[in-house]
């Protein structure tokens, strides 16, 4: 075991995971995360904590990660190298595992034009696969970046993302590959709507081997009206959202159940298919929802392992 | 234009001071431009009922001792130079009166090339590490917008870039280039983090040609 996480176990027991995600507040309001902690509980395997999304300032992710741990949810603490240079993340993990994160997601990060502070400086030291060796070196070698040793290592298991909807299309398996060698253990990819154009990948990194080696969580996403999947459509970079399902999104009574029944039918389909091992449900702003996704969709109770 | 009338509006005699290189070639700091600002000064100072006196000057180059040093007689005529270089031009002709006040024309933005009559691009931010030879002649540092090294973000779509339609996605570029010349491999294997001291991290930086250095 690399962590000894519970995604890590439940992977490892060749289950099924269920992951999520807690969006923390704009404020130094700490009962926000606990009570959206409280939904989830039970439902999922471990929740990721966003890392400032969108470039929007919000309560640390690392400090969000260490209130689910004393909720008793495990967090994935998001960690993006646009707001860090390789000094700060490295002391962050260090305090990471330091306080029991076990679960890292390695990420470049929205670019801050999209935020709330479009006029500060970024940092990009390094980039997202850089960050996942940097985080192997710590955990495998006992290392810092710079090659000096450490006496106590961070035991992360190490995540990534993976946008099967972006391009160039032919490149994406390679990055996945890219991403496997440079060290990640898991990877949780940009919510699906387009599911050939996901098979396709997904049957590519398969012919390559990659998922043998390394954990694949499909993301879901559900859709809350019509308004929502054509803006994500069109407004959202690297996301494809197909007609039909918006015309089926307009054509819907209740839009938001209809949302949630595309979401469950989706997780029906990601199960079946080969090469997946898991799903990672993001309802941004709508976690309530998440129990009854999980639990429609036959994935519970949730293992203990 | 409010900026540079905010600078000067302390001064009566004014050196417009241009610059017969770069800035001439961007038509942003050359005679051509010396003569509009002057202009404008000139009205400015008429409908504010004071009275200016701008001197009109440009050197070939402002970031080289051996043409500044020949303005020395008009620049001593004068209560302030506005230099309508780029930075290194202004610096240069500050260090070189150090007790005339020299203020900036200019915001120099970047080097760049014209990608048509007007429009200016981008291309190198100078980082003293270049992989121009390995990444298709594409600047990964300078052209996206999260200076990556190993492949496009998620939000690259259409060969777009994600914060602005208007600009390419570099590694969409790069990727093309590279498939047509067989170097796909580049951009396939890992590479490391940068020593981004050379890129000014390592703080301002100098560069010596040691066979050139006289004493």
């Amino acid at each position: 075991m690399k962590s000894e996480s519970n995604l890590e176990k439940v992977l490892e027991a060749g289950k099924f995971a269920v992951t999520s995600e807690i969006g923390p507040p704009k404020s130094a309001d700490g009962n926000v995360v606990r009570k959206k902690t409280g939904i989830l509980k039970n439902f999922v395997d471990a929740a990721n904590i966003t890392d400032n999304q969108t470039a929007i300032v919000r309560l640390s992710s690392i400090a969000a990660a260490s209130i689910l741990l004393q909720e008793g949810i495990e967090p994935v603490a998001q960690m993006t190298v646009r707001d860090r240079n390789r000094i700060a993340i490295q002391s962050d993990i260090l305090g990471a595992a330091a306080l029991g994160v076990k679960n890292v997601l390695c990420l470049s990060g929205d670019h801050q034009k999209f935020g709330n502070h479009p006029s500060s400086k970024n940092v990009f030291d390094i980039d997202s696969m850089q960050l996942i060796r940097m985080l192997k070196d710590m955990r495998d070698a006992k290392k810092f970046q710079c090659g000096d040793e450490m006496d106590v290592e961070p035991r992360l298991f190490i995540g990534a993302a993976a946008n099967p909807f972006a391009d160039p299309f032919e490149f994406r398996v390679h990055r996945l590959a890219k991403k496997i060698d440079a060290g990640v253990d898991f990877i949780q990819t940009q919510g699906i709507y387009d599911i050939n154009r996901f098979e396709k990948w997904l049957e590519e990194a398969r012919s390559e081997g990659l998922t043998e080696k390394v954990y694949i969580l499909g993301g879901v996403i559900p859709l809350k009206s019509a308004g929502a999947a054509k803006y994500i459509k069109n407004k959202v970079a690297g996301m494809i959202v197909p007609d039909s399902l918006i015309d089926r999104m307009k054509n819907a009574a209740d839009p938001k159940q209809e949302g949630i029944k595309i979401a469950i039918e989706t997780i029906e389909q990601l199960k079946d298919m080969k090469g997946v091992h898991g799903v990672h449900i993001m309802a941004i702003e709508w976690e309530e929802k998440v129990p009854e996704i999980v639990k429609e969709s036959g994935l519970l109770p949730r293992p203990s392992v | 234009m409010d900026e540079i009338l905010e600078m000067l509006a302390r001064y009566e005699r004014i050196l417009l001071l241009g610059c017969g290189t770069c800035v001439t070639v961007c038509l942003a700091g050359g005679e051509r431009e010396v003569g509009i600002l002057a202009g404008q000064l000139r009205i400015h100072a008429r409908q504010e009922g004071k009275s200016a006196q701008v001197d009109e000057h440009t050197i070939e180059r402002q970031c080289e001792k051996e043409w500044v040093e020949e303005i020395k007689d008009r620049v001593e005529g004068v209560d302030v130079v506005m230099s309508m270089a780029c930075g290194v031009g202004v610096q240069l002709v500050a260090e070189m009166y150090p007790e005339k006040p020299v203020f900036p024309a200019l915001n120099t933005t970047f080097m760049g090339y014209p990608a048509q009559h007007g429009i200016w691009f981008e291309n190198c931010r100078g980082c003293g590490n270049c992989v121009l030879h390995l990444s298709g002649g594409v600047c990964p540092i300078t052209r996206c917008a999260k200076s990556l090294l190993n492949g496009p973000c998620g939000g690259s779509q259409n060969g777009e870039c994600e914060i602005d339609k208007e600009i390419e996605c570099a590694w969409q570029v790069i990727y093309d280039r590279l498939k047509k010349t067989g170097r796909l491999e580049w951009m396939n294997n890992y590479q490391p983090p940068r020593d981004w001291s050379t890129a000014g991290s390592g703080g301002p930086r100098r560069s010596v040609k040691i066979e050139e250095v006289l004493d």
